[in-house]
């Protein structure tokens, strides 16, 4: 199956939507039955396509949030204020309506529960969808390679999956999760409350000579300070994968 | 992010896509649709020049070749235009505001046996353009947009504004023109894009 | 003159549906070699404009153009003059 997903000719075909999972106030995920569905590997995207009845069409990708174990291919949208695609997959789409899709894609940004490096993902808002892809695969294996997220939201509220993040903590089985807020400073809050910085990276990150597998994910800024940072702290460039979503969000935009 | 348009086929029952008006008039040529901002399209970083150390050339097939420094540049005489422009990803805005100088001007007293001109731009760019598209008042050196100093995202401190063409000819970033015996196909025009660009003859590609 | 990087800037993950239909076999973990730097990256980790009238692939270490993709009338022209060699698996 993994190979399945890494070859073949990309096709477009039809996911219908099964559910609908209001995540935050801007946020939604997707939950698609895709007949025809390869599988896929944690980190993989799909590419989406709207046709107006005018014959227009727009194209966007968006990370796939479910595991290659899970039934149904899960996409998790953050509605944008000026997005195309991303208000309408939000806000419009029904249970029971079918989208145009194609993929799985990508075969640099991917983790399988088979490696056993530590790992070390930093996700900044959006970027933690592929992410918690990768912490849901790790979830089903039987052995888990050590884990460390972090996770840098708006705020509170804007934390994607949090109660879910809270649950694969709790399983104790060699997760770790930091969460920093960047606009806010709730009350009894006990995560970093800033943006990523050297001190940062350097609490949470592991330190080198463990040789970690790194995944950076989310706006294009981010990454590059993330990525900056973690090579300040000695990291070999080629441990550390990025996926930028750009300024917009989604791999796409928008 | 693409767009493309199909006859038949599957319809996204509710999606609408970004604000476009096809319908609107004359002005508006093939394919294209309004809008009301203005997207910024890069094939590379942002160039930040030091405004100290910029010029604009004129070069090529000239006796002596032309030179300003910016100061020099902002010093000559200047228009203000407002201008549609029309890109070829299908967008176009109308009744954009611009200020620069016209390549009349920095073409003044200039002779010159060649009939195509290459803009090259910091960062690498190039486009090819006839040398009698950007005469008789049809092409400007532009450095403000809006009434305001032109965005580094637009191609400031100073970009090309050839209009009357698809916006790929108006080169951001633009350092000087080389005056050319032969068409030298530029950036685009080298990989797929038309050689000359008339968005009123639809010229997108090659072999439009 | 100082090049900063701009926000439309994102990694080959984001061509990979693009390579994809183009080429055969998944493309974002080939290797490709820059034309004018010599540096040899895997092709997730390019620079990648696609807010542009064409796609551009630009090295990271030097920002050469490594790949331009245009698409168009039921066609693509791509060139791949910036990038010297192209390695990737069989299967």
């Amino acid at each position: 199956m993994a190979r399945a997903a890494l070859l073949g000719r990309l096709s477009w075909q039809f996911g219908e939507l099964v559910e609908l999972v209001h995540e935050t106030p801007r946020v939604s995920s997707l939950y698609f039955n895709i007949p025809m569905w390869p599988g896929h590997l944690a980190g993989q995207h799909v590419d989406v396509r709207l046709t107006a009845e005018d014959g227009y069409q727009a194209e966007r990708s968006y990370s796939i949030a479910s595991p290659p174990e899970a039934r149904w291919v899960a996409l998790t949208v953050e509605r944008l204020d000026d997005g195309e695609v991303s208000p309408y997959l939000v806000g419009e789409l029904k249970v029971g309506d079918k989208v145009e899709l194609r993929g799985p894609i990508g075969g640099h940004f991917v983790w399988r529960a088979g490696d056993d490096r530590p790992l070390l993902l930093v996700a900044g808002g959006s970027g933690v969808v592929p992410l918690m892809a990768m912490l849901r695969h790790r979830a089903t294996a039987p052995h888990k390679a050590p884990a460390r997220l972090l996770y840098s939201s708006r705020a509170l509220a804007d934390i994607i999956y949090r109660e879910e993040i809270d649950r694969l903590v709790a399983a104790n089985d060699g997760l770790l999760v930091s969460h920093t807020l960047t606009r806010e400073k709730p009350a009894g809050w006990s995560g970093y409350t800033r943006r990523i910085d050297a001190a940062m990276v350097k609490e949470v990150a592991w330190p080198k000579a463990q040789t970690p597998a790194v995944f950076v994910c989310g706006p294009t800024p981010f990454v590059e300070t993330a990525a900056d940072l973690l090579v300040g702290l000695e990291y070999d460039p080629l441990w550390i994968k990025t996926e930028r979503f750009g300024a917009t969000g989604g791999a796409g935009g928008g | 992010m693409r767009d493309t348009h199909r006859l038949m086929g599957f319809i996204s029952r509710g999606f609408k896509g970004r604000r476009r008006d096809t319908a609107s008039s004359s002005r508006l040529p093939p394919g294209q649709y309004l809008v009301n901002d203005f997207p910024v399209l890069s094939a590379g970083p942002t160039p930040r020049p030091n405004l100290d150390q910029w010029s604009f050339s004129i070069e090529g097939e000239i006796d002596e070749p032309k030179r300003w420094t910016w100061k020099e540049l902002l010093a000559l005489p200047s228009d203000t235009v407002t201008k549609d422009i029309h890109c070829v990803t299908k967008w176009s805005k109308f009744d954009t505001t611009w200020k620069g100088v016209s390549l009349d001007t920095l073409m003044e007293g200039v002779e010159t046996a060649a009939e195509y001109i290459t803009a090259f731009c910091d960062g690498g760019y190039t486009t090819n353009l006839p040398l009698e598209d950007v005469m008789d008042g049809k092409a400007w050196v532009a450095y403000e947009f809006d009434g305001q100093p032109l965005h580094p995202e637009h191609g400031g401190p100073a970009r090309l504004l050839v209009p009357h063409l698809y916006f790929w000819k108006s080169a951001k970033w633009v350092r000087g023109i080389k005056l050319e015996k032969e068409q030298q196909p530029g950036f685009w025009e080298s990989n797929g894009y038309h050689l000359y660009g008339d968005p009123w003859r639809e010229q997108r590609y090659w072999g439009d | 003159m100082k090049m900063q990087t701009s926000e439309m800037k994102l990694d080959g993950n984001a061509i990979a549906g693009l390579l994809g239909e183009i080429f055969a076999v998944e493309m974002t973990t080939a290797h490709g070699t820059c034309a004018a730097c010599g540096a040899v990256n895997e092709v997730g980790r390019v620079d990648v404009y696609i807010h542009a009238p064409g796609t551009v692939v630009r090295c990271p270490s030097c920002e050469q153009v490594l790949m331009r993709i245009v698409r168009g009338r039921g066609r693509y022209w791509l060139d791949l003059t910036g990038m010297r060699c192209l390695e990737f698996a069989e299967d």
